[in-house]
């Protein structure tokens, strides 16, 4: 408990430390306030801004959150076929890993095209960013199940159901959590880079990202940097919750439940 | 019950290639497993001892020849044999509880019977004190006795283990095998054991068939005479000396034949 304490003091100390350096650099060096913004005056823009910002997270929030719970959905599902026969499992996997190499953000304009700017080509941004991890993990999860265990199952006569619910699936989740973990962070990413294009389909209504352009135009720069930090919350917001539900979920089995690393 | 005189285990000229064209790994094996018997499969690594273990379990196509357990074809007769593999193999998200009923529950047996018989078994291999446990939270030993809990659950008549206490440190390793004795002395199995350690095939065993390997075949076979029930004084007498003794010569002859 005591080390807890030092440690969160230093994090303070660390802190402070590093307003206290941005600060010297624009007293420093003259920086003017559209160049760089003090520690203070970005306090005031949150302040002032704060019910545009709050909003602007609600709906970065929203379509992050459909984003990374579709593309667990979908790609549990697609895990499961690839699960189910390596026939098609070696047709289409290399796909899924192109999914994951092509820069998303190069072909984020031509989904707008296609879909419309607007809340449902954001969504489904965030979840072409996240889908190929959830698909890569949960197959590894359903494929790599000890050949003994199988055998187990089948001495006993067990059925495919059998097999797959009190088998493979449970043996893929702590796969599939990695596949979150790594999402949580890309969901946010994916969201913010589709409002970056696709703005929104109403004037002045927009998520984060669309709030960052609007900033930038206006040469708000101190709105600008709360919106950045308002989005790095948002970030750790979600890896911190995905952390947390795979502990929730594997801490009494599973040797590697994160949390117990991070506190250590 | 079966009709007297139908053998537990029968193997009749039984051979296994993996692949058509490959050397055999088996060659030409017979040999009978009467009810009550514990037979032990001993040799070196490679002799496939494991491979053989695993035809009689259903596991694994046999290239020719005709395998039946109590009569019947190895797959149908799945319901009266339980498996104990060399790694505990235990499900690490069940608890010792969960994991020792999961033959059960995957035979649909209703919950109340399988909750009593769980109760049994773990006071049995002296566990219910880490009833409510995780895997990863018991020793090597325990796990194993978690296993062999779970392969007794269904109430077998032949229980096939293959090399279950490799992975174990000498002393557990010999208190497990005066514990699967004592437990052999309170429902009685027919075994069917596969070891590479000569001391424990012969305390555990009244019978050895001991393998050559390439093609895997039978080499000799030794009935053991030492009296039951075998105990920690057993291993100290100088019957079993000369017996580890005589085994151990024919394993040396049957590696270099």
């Amino acid at each position: 408990m005591k080390k807890r304490l030092v440690f969160v003091l230093n994090s303070l100390g660390v802190f402070l430390a590093m307003l206290l350096v941005w600060r010297g650099i624009i007293a420093a060096f003259n920086v003017p306030a559209y160049m760089l913004p003090t520690p203070w005056m970005v306090t005031v823009a949150f302040g002032e801004h704060l019910n545009g910002i709050l909003s602007a997270l609600l709906i970065t929030t929203e379509e992050a959150v459909l984003g990374i719970v579709s593309a667990v959905i979908l790609g549990v599902l697609i895990a499961l076929i690839f699960a189910r026969s390596e026939w098609i499992r070696r047709l289409l996997f290399p796909y899924t890993v192109l999914l994951q190499t092509v820069p998303i953000m190069a072909v984020t304009p031509l989904i707008i095209m296609w879909v419309g700017p607007g809340q449902a080509a954001v969504t489904l941004v965030a979840f072409i960013f996240c889908v190929s991890s959830i698909i890569a993990n949960t197959t590894q999860g359903l494929i790599s199940v000890n050949d003994d265990l199988v055998a187990l199952f089948l001495m006993h006569n067990a059925s495919p159901a059998q097999v797959l619910a009190k088998l493979r699936l449970p043996h893929s989740l702590p796969y599939l959590f990695v596949g979150i973990r790594i999402s949580s962070g890309l969901a946010v990413i994916g969201a913010i880079t589709g409002e970056l294009f696709a703005g929104s389909s109403r004037v002045g209504q927009g998520g984060l990202g669309y709030s960052i352009l609007y900033a930038m135009a206006q040469m708000q720069t101190d709105l600008l940097f709360a919106l950045v930090i308002a989005s790095t919350i948002l970030g750790f917001a979600f890896f911190f919750t995905a952390t947390f539900l795979e502990w929730l979920m594997l801490h009494k089995w599973h040797e590697s439940a994160a949390v117990s690393r991070l506190e250590s | 019950m079966s009709a007297p005189g139908i053998p537990e285990v029968l193997l009749t000229n039984v051979t296994k290639r993996f692949g058509p064209s490959a050397a055999p790994v088996l060659d030409a094996i017979s040999l009978t497993v009467e009810r009550g018997e514990f037979v032990t499969l001993l040799g070196p690594s490679g002799c496939g001892k494991s491979t053989l273990l695993k035809l009689v379990a259903g596991l694994s196509p046999i290239t020719s020849g005709e395998i039946t357990v109590n009569g019947m074809t190895p797959v149908n007769a799945r319901p009266i044999v339980s498996f104990v593999f060399q790694d505990a193999t235990l499900l690490p998200w069940r608890t010792v509880e969960k994991n020792v009923a999961l033959a059960l529950e995957l035979e649909g047996r209703p919950r109340d019977e399988t909750a009593q018989t769980t109760q049994s078994l773990l006071q049995l291999v002296d566990l219910s004190h880490v009833a409510q446990h995780y895997p990863r939270q018991l020793s090597g030993g325990m796990k194993m006795r978690v296993s062999i809990a779970r392969a007794l659950a269904t109430r077998p008549r032949v229980l096939l283990m293959d090399e279950p206490f490799a992975a174990l440190d000498e002393i557990t390793r010999d208190r497990m095998n005066e514990e699967l004795l004592r437990l052999r002395a309170e429902q009685d199995w027919t075994v069917l054991f596969v070891t590479h350690s000569v001391a424990e095939a012969i305390f555990l065993s009244s019978r050895v068939i001991i393998l050559a390997p390439h093609p895997g075949r039978i080499a000799h076979e030794l009935t053991i005479d030492l009296p039951w029930p075998r105990t920690a004084e057993t291993r100290e007498s100088e019957a079993f000396d000369a017996l580890v003794n005589r085994a151990s010569r024919l394993l040396r002859e049957a590696h270099r034949a």
